[in-house]
Parts: C-alpha cells; sequence; structure tokens
C-alpha cells in the first residue's frame, strides 16, 4: 500500500488538469447541441399532424429509455457500418452527437413544462391583440416561459459534466482516462483520481449554489405573478 | 338603420355534449353598447369569445365589418377560415378580460406598447406617445415603469383597458371585467368604462352583472337564458317592464 505523496500530486496534476480542459469542451459541446436538439423535440411535440408526431415521440422514448453509454457505443462502432446513410465519425463528434441526442430529450420535456406553465390567458390575451404566431412566440410565451427553466437547464449542465467521462470509452480522453493513464504509467492512482474528484468538487458545488441562487430568485419573481385566467381559482 | 358592426346569424356552440348557445341572432350597431345579462352557465361569456375568435362556433355565421369571420372564400365555396383570414377580420376587435392578463415580464408602459409596435407596426415613438397617453386618460400616468404584480386589482384592469384602447378597436369586448375584484375597486373600473362609452364612437359589448351599471350605459340589454337570447330591447323595458318569468326571479337575485 503506497503512501500519499505531495510530489506525485504535483507531478500528475498539470497531466489532469489537461485533461479537465477536454471534459469542460466536451461538456460545452454536448449540452449547446442538447440545448438546440430539444428545441427540436419541443417544436415535434406541437406538431398537429398525429402521424409525424407520435413516430417521432416514440423514437424519443426509446432514445431515453437506452442507456447513453449504449448510443454512444452505437454511434462510434456500429453506425460506420450501417449501409447507405453510415459514416464513421470522429470520438468526440460521436460523444457530442450521443450524449447531446440524449440529454436533448430531456431538455426538451423542460422546455415543455416551462411553455406548460404558461397561463391560458396569456396566449388569450395574445390572441385579442391580434399577434402573429412568431411574435406571439417571441414577445409573449419564450420570454415568460424560459426563465423559469433555468434552474432546471443548469442542473442538466451540471449532471452532463459528471457523465461526459463516458466518452472515454470511445476514446475521448478527458479528466478521468487522463488521470487513469497517469496512474497505469507509475503505479500511483491515490494522487490522481484524488485531483479528479477535487476538481469535479471544485467545478460542480459551486456552480450547484449558484444554480440555488438562481432558482430562488426565478422563484420569488414567480411568486408575484398575478393570477390570470382559468388556472387561477 | 345603418348596416350592423357584427352580424350574428343562427350561431351555435356546443362544448362536447353540452349546448352552450342554441341559434343566437344578433345585430350590434357601429358604437352601440350592449350588455348581455344572464345566469351563469348561460353562455353570454361565450358570445363575446367567439367573436374575439378564442371559441370556433359549431355551426353559424359571425359577420364582422361586412367580412365573415370563421369562414373564407376560396374557388367559391365558403371554407373554415385560416389563421391568416382571421388575423384580418378581428383586427378592429380588442377585448378586456375578468383576469386582466396582463404580461408579467412587461412593464406598464410596454404592455400597452407591445401590440402597437409588435402588431400594427407603428414606430415605437408614437406607440409610447399613444401608450402614455391612455395610461393617462386611465388615470395610470404616475405608474408607467411599475409592472403589473405591484398594482391592485383595480389598476390591472385599468391598464388592460389601455392596452385594448391603444390598438384603437371599432370594437370593444368587456368580459366580466369587475368580478375579479375587490367590491372597494369596482367603483374605478366602471368609471374608465363608462368615460370610454361616453366618447361614442366604438361599439361596446358588455357582459356584466353590474345592473345598475347595465342600465346606466347601455343602449341595449340582453337576457341570455338557456343558450338562447330571452329578452331584449332599451335597459329600462328588460330591467323594469318584462314579463318574462326567468328574467324577473334572475334579476330578484340581484335586488335583494
Amino acid at each position: 500500500m503506497s503512501n500519499w505523496s505531495w510530489s506525485t500530486f504535483s507531478d500528475a496534476f498539470p497531466v489532469v488538469l489537461e485533461g479537465l480542459g477536454i471534459t469542460l469542451g466536451l461538456t460545452i459541446a454536448c449540452y449547446l447541441f442538447a440545448l438546440i436538439f430539444g428545441f427540436i423535440w419541443t417544436l415535434i411535440r406541437r406538431m398537429p399532424i398525429k402521424v409525424i408526431r407520435l413516430p417521432l415521440l416514440w423514437v424519443m422514448e426509446f432514445i431515453r429509455s437506452t442507456p447513453p453509454l449504449v448510443q454512444l457505443f452505437f454511434i462510434f462502432y456500429a453506425w460506420p457500418m450501417v449501409p447507405v446513410v453510415g459514416m464513421a465519425l470522429d470520438p468526440f463528434v460521436s460523444a457530442v452527437i450521443g450524449l447531446g441526442i440524449h440529454y436533448s430529450t430531456y431538455i426538451g420535456e423542460v422546455y415543455r413544462s416551462g411553455i406548460d406553465a404558461v397561463d391560458n390567458g396569456q396566449w388569450e390575451a395574445a390572441r385579442a391583440l391580434n399577434y402573429g404566431t412568431s411574435k406571439k412566440w417571441t414577445k409573449i410565451i419564450l420570454p415568460q416561459a424560459l426563465p423559469p427553466t433555468i434552474p432546471m437547464l443548469g442542473n442538466y449542465l451540471i449532471i452532463m459534466f459528471k457523465e461526459v467521462p463516458l466518452a472515454s470509452t470511445i476514446g475521448v480522453l478527458g479528466i478521468l482516462a487522463m488521470a487513469n493513464d497517469y496512474g497505469a504509467q507509475h503505479w500511483r492512482y491515490l494522487e490522481p483520481l484524488t485531483i479528479v474528484a477535487i476538481l469535479f468538487l471544485v467545478l460542480s458545488y459551486p456552480s450547484a449554489i449558484l444554480i440555488n441562487k438562481l432558482e430562488r430568485k426565478m422563484n420569488k419573481r414567480f411568486d408575484k405573478k398575478e393570477p390570470t385566467g382559468s388556472k387561477a381559482v | 338603420m345603418s348596416e350592423p358592426i357584427v352580424r350574428y346569424n343562427d350561431v351555435h356552440k356546443s362544448f362536447g355534449d353540452v349546448q352552450v348557445l342554441k341559434g343566437i341572432d344578433l345585430d350590434i350597431q357601429p358604437a352601440e353598447k350592449v350588455a348581455v345579462i344572464g345566469p351563469s352557465g348561460s353562455g353570454k361569456t361565450t358570445i363575446i369569445r367567439m367573436l374575439m375568435t378564442l371559441e370556433q362556433p359549431t355551426s353559424g355565421s359571425i359577420i364582422v365589418d361586412g367580412k365573415n369571420l370563421w369562414h373564407m372564400e376560396k374557388d367559391g365555396d365558403l371554407v373554415p377560415a385560416n389563421e391568416k383570414h382571421l388575423r384580418q377580420v378581428r383586427g378592429d376587435i380588442g377585448m378586456v378580460f375578468q383576469h386582466f392578463n396582463l404580461f408579467p415580464h412587461m412593464t406598464i408602459l410596454e404592455n400597452c406598447m407591445t401590440a402597437p409596435i409588435h402588431v400594427q407596426k407603428k414606430d415605437k415613438e408614437s406607440a409610447k406617445k399613444d401608450s402614455i397617453e391612455m395610461l393617462e386618460k386611465v388615470g395610470l400616468g404616475d405608474k408607467l415603469d411599475d409592472y403589473p404584480a405591484m398594482l391592485s386589482g383595480g389598476q390591472k384592469q385599468r391598464v388592460a383597458m389601455a392596452r385594448a384602447l391603444v390598438m384603437h378597436p371599432k370594437i370593444m369586448l368587456f368580459d366580466e371585467v369587475t368580478s375579479a375584484l375587490d367590491p372597494e375597486l369596482v367603483g374605478e373600473v366602471l368609471e374608465v368604462i363608462r368615460d370610454i362609452a361616453n366618447e361614442g364612437e366604438m361599439a361596446m359589448v358588455l357582459v356584466t352583472h353590474e345592473m345598475e351599471f347595465a342600465r346606466d350605459i347601455a343602449d341595449r340589454i340582453l337576457f341570455l337564458d338557456n343558450g338562447v337570447i330571452a329578452e331584449e330591447g332599451p335597459p329600462m323595458d328588460v330591467l323594469e317592464n318584462s314579463t318574462n318569468e326567468r328574467l324577473q326571479s334572475f334579476l330578484h337575485r340581484f335586488r335583494t
């Protein structure tokens, strides 16, 4: 059993930190992908044509109920072998697509909950003022629907940050893989993996506090919301 | 008599199996003030909601200023109206709601300015000027930068009226606009409606439970009962001289 060594700690730190850069980059890329793709799911949900909506919702349900690891493996290893549409993808791109699509299904639900929470009276007021569809969404509905979802969206950012090490299984070497490699090379795992834990904590915990604060601020704002329309009985 | 600005032709409305309106025929003249009274569930709110295109009639037609509201012509046939057609026809109609429905993320001034800018495509400066003028008229010139959550119910309803008026509609609909207010705040809202009515040029349809007020400002009162217009006429005839038993018992509950 090897004891704690500060010299190993300082030796491993830059290596692990390099991995952190990749992990953060991947987190942000996946998150942006999921934020945008989430909107597409929300639009699909609102489509009036059943024949298109239902199969796509089924696909969404399927994506949500399969593990992200399986999806990553499929995109990276199996997709290139699919006839016609299949192609080989770079590990980083595969990870962005795989994790991005997986989380977009959850983020689409977050958007939907925000939109559903907008009082029916607001839609009616927009109609009574003769708003067209696009202005109704950009000026009336979304400015009310999105702010309350910010805390939930922030939570998904943290969850995603903790999940991206999955991508090391297809070769995107982030913080955990770098630490693991260092351990294998020097036969010392304690220090590099401790650094990993500390770095995750240092990033996740303040983010969680920040999101909590945001949440309280949003709640305060919407506490004061006037009781409007039919739901306010 | 001049051409009516609104005409209902045998309008029916059902929600599921429940028939709410069973054949409404009604002409409203330009600048006419019509009050609609009746027991709850009689369909009085539904009448104006169909005119604002918030509910679609099950059958019959509504003509606004000579144009069919819920139908449009296509290759010589009448087909259900699309959103574009609805927008064209309902542009002259404004509405004030029971629960105000102000936009909580905008200040009072922004609430009034938003539709003139984004719907009527007015320039920002003139929309702002009109809005301030209108808010001063309803007595809220000192609240321009407040948010709706900071106002009393009566103040909110006055903002809602300014927001509708700044669009300069030819027809204004009032859906039980004092029902959600504390009793001591009802007066200030009725006062504003009275001012608007006295200006005279707009047609107004008020769904209300304020009998005295209806008598004061309406040219005509409709008593709606069981999905039909059971009685109509000048306020005095309807409120004092009617022999309709249902109307008598309805009014009796308000006199006690």
